[in-house]
């Protein structure tokens, strides 16, 4: 049992995540386009940074304070804007203008479009830098006796697994091992999946823990869709300050509708309607484990 | 005649020689003096970029990324997001010739007040070569939104933009030499990003009509302002432009010496597709089309050598521009 959170909230968390679900495949499936394996594979991770471990004020999205959540592989915002739009940053309604003209849910997420967001991402490879930087940038206000609040907040930074065939990632991996960033976490979506099939058959990245270790970093393995085993993860790391910790996330792409789990051909298409009216079913009934579904 | 505003030194043929990085550097401390937020990066180019005396003042400040360039530039947005003011300093073929992508959506696109200082830009880095002679730095960095692009004519100007730089809190391209080259402005000579300086304008000596418009940038503004003298010596007239701001272009005062002269001559140590030239083309094309020639590398790499040869070799010096101004005149009076 976890020291962290409580039976219930873990409860109360699967259950959001499961609606954060529904409402990823509802506006893909309106866009037309767009990403679904990963934020269907990240929906529980997500859920959990932002019902329970940010430090976060979706009234106030500039708090100085904040925890910043920086997503690096921009291609998996759907999860992001849902997880944003369920813990109030903005109405569940504006979700539907994903992708569309003139919308604030850019088909890669831009900084400066939408509060909250923290950076503006999707080109691979370049959010660990950038988190780096606030994180670097906080521990250096700290010093020089600055009320920036750079003490208050930990620096999250999200990053694919595919994505860690970028040369800027281990660029980056070397700058936060030698500076000893522990107000930096990363959490790697190791989906095994990428757009061309499977990571280890595109560019092997095993052993991924090696290397980071390699890099001088302190490396977790969780169960991506334990959310309990994911909060410990996540506070065991607040406990390393010697050096910053890379959460190792496995996690299954298009997790929560067994026919697109594991299929590498759902990296970047969204569902038909058809297929949305399935998927949705799915997710409402658990697939199949419950007959009537909830609304 | 010289324009007494710009309050160039007052012997043209005998200038002091330095190198703008130079003024980068006493630029970064003065900054840095200025305001705590200032900080420095550097992808280990420290004494050859002059960022040392930054460093040696402001050690908490200066942060070594190593051999590393998109990593610099992306630690970099993570500071600037964070509200520091970081100075990126690398050789501009590495930066922002490198990890331009990472500019383009990390500082540019996220738009954070990133200063990229490129190095060892143009053919006068010299014996270095092709490989070391950044000559498309202006082109990738003009094609930003939000960018802005300054190339300092002399060591002073360099410092002076550098300090301008830290206020603008804009995404903002810095280009620096690596050899020696004339100091012909004074701390006296005004300079305001985005604005031109006419440096010599034979109107205001109540002189005949001009017959050219030279608009330059960066250190080949010497050897236009010598052709200058010479061409007047032969009864040709030239306006010398510095226009240190590429981006945003000073577009009155470059339409004003188009409609003035009716022709115009850019200068530039970089290649002529996509840079200063470029950029004047397409503001006159649109507002006051005039006959224009083009100083810079006409589509090829530099090579090793001494600055002088190298100049020589690709079309930069004295006599070249004295050409141009020849060949414009025949255009605009054909």
């Amino acid at each position: 049992m976890s020291n962290y959170i409580s039976e219930n909230k873990i409860e109360e968390l699967e259950i959001k995540a499961n609606e954060a679900r529904e409402l990823v495949i509802e506006m893909l499936t309106e866009a037309g386009s767009g990403h679904t394996a990963g934020p269907m594979g990240m929906a529980d991770i997500f859920t959990a940074l932002y019902f329970h471990v940010l430090n976060h004020d979706p009234k106030n999205p500039d708090w100085a304070e904040r925890d910043r959540l920086i997503l690096s592989n921009g291609h998996i915002c759907p999860i992001r804007y849902v997880s944003m739009a369920m813990s109030g940053y903005f109405p569940i309604e504006e979700l539907k203008t994903l992708r569309k003209f003139g919308s604030r849910l850019q088909g890669h997420p831009e900084r400066e479009r939408l509060p909250g967001l923290e950076t503006t991402s999707g080109p691979l490879g370049e959010g660990l830098g950038q988190a780096a930087g606030i994180a670097y940038g906080a521990r250096m206000s700290v010093k020089g006796g600055s009320a920036s609040g750079g003490d208050k907040f930990r620096v999250y930074v999200i990053m694919g697994d595919g994505e860690q065939d970028e040369g800027n990632v281990w660029e980056s991996a070397m700058f936060v091992g030698k500076n000893k960033l522990s107000n930096l976490t990363a959490i790697i979506d190791r989906n095994n999946i990428q757009i061309d099939g499977m990571t280890e058959d595109i560019m092997p990245l095993e052993s991924l823990r090696a290397k980071y270790e390699a890099f001088n970093w302190h490396v977790l393995e969780v169960d991506g869709h334990n959310i309990e085993a994911f909060v410990d993860a996540i506070e065991e790391a607040k406990a390393i300050y010697e050096k910053p910790t890379v959460i190792i996330a496995h996690t299954i792409p298009g997790k929560g509708i067994p026919e697109i789990e594991f299929d590498y051909t759902w990296h970047g298409k969204p569902p038909k309607p058809e297929e949305a009216k399935k998927f949705l079913h799915e997710l409402r009934t658990l697939g199949g484990k419950i007959k009537s579904e909830h609304q | 005649m010289i324009n007494s505003d710009a309050k160039l030194i007052t012997d043209l043929s005998n200038p002091e020689m330095m190198p703008t990085r130079d003024g980068y550097g006493k630029g970064l401390v003065a900054a840095g003096e200025k305001d705590e937020r200032v900080v420095v990066l550097c992808a280990d180019l420290t004494e050859s970029t002059r960022v040392e005396a930054f460093k040696d003042k402001f050690p908490e400040r200066f942060i070594e990324v190593g051999v590393a360039e998109q990593s610099l530039v992306t630690v970099a947005s993570g500071l600037a997001n964070y509200g520091k003011i970081p100075f990126i300093s690398s050789y501009a073929v590495f930066s922002p010739g490198r990890n331009w992508e990472q500019i383009r959506t990390t500082v540019a696109l996220n738009n954070v007040p990133v200063k990229i200082a490129g190095h060892h830009a143009g053919i006068s880095v010299g014996p270095d070569g092709a490989t070391h002679q950044a000559l498309e730095d202006i082109a990738l960095m003009r094609v930003l939104p939000n960018m802005i692009v300054v190339v300092p004519c002399d060591v002073i100007e360099a410092e002076k933009a550098t300090i301008a730089s830290a206020n603008n809190a804009k995404p903002t391209y810095l280009r620096f030499g690596r050899d020696k080259s004339a100091v012909f402005t004074t701390p006296e000579t005004p300079f305001e990003i985005g604005k031109a300086i006419v440096l010599r304008d034979p109107a205001s000596a109540g002189q005949v009509a001009n017959d050219v418009a030279i608009v330059g940038c960066g250190m080949l503004l010497y050897n236009a302002l010598v052709a200058a003298e010479e061409l007047s010596r032969e009864g040709i007239e030239c306006m010398v432009i510095n226009s240190h701001t590429v981006k945003p272009l000073d577009g009155k005062t470059i339409i004003e010496a188009a409609q003035k002269t009716g022709a115009v001559v850019s200068v530039e140590e970089h290649q002529i597709a996509g840079g200063l030239g470029s950029a004047i083309a397409e503001l006159l094309a649109k507002n006051y089309p005039v006959p224009q020639e083009f100083i810079g590398l006409q589509d090829r790499f530099g090579e090793s050598g001494t600055t002088e040869e190298l100049i020589k070799a690709c079309g930069l010096g004295v006599t070249h521009i004295k050409d141009a101004v020849k060949k414009v005149i025949a255009r605009k009076n054909k």
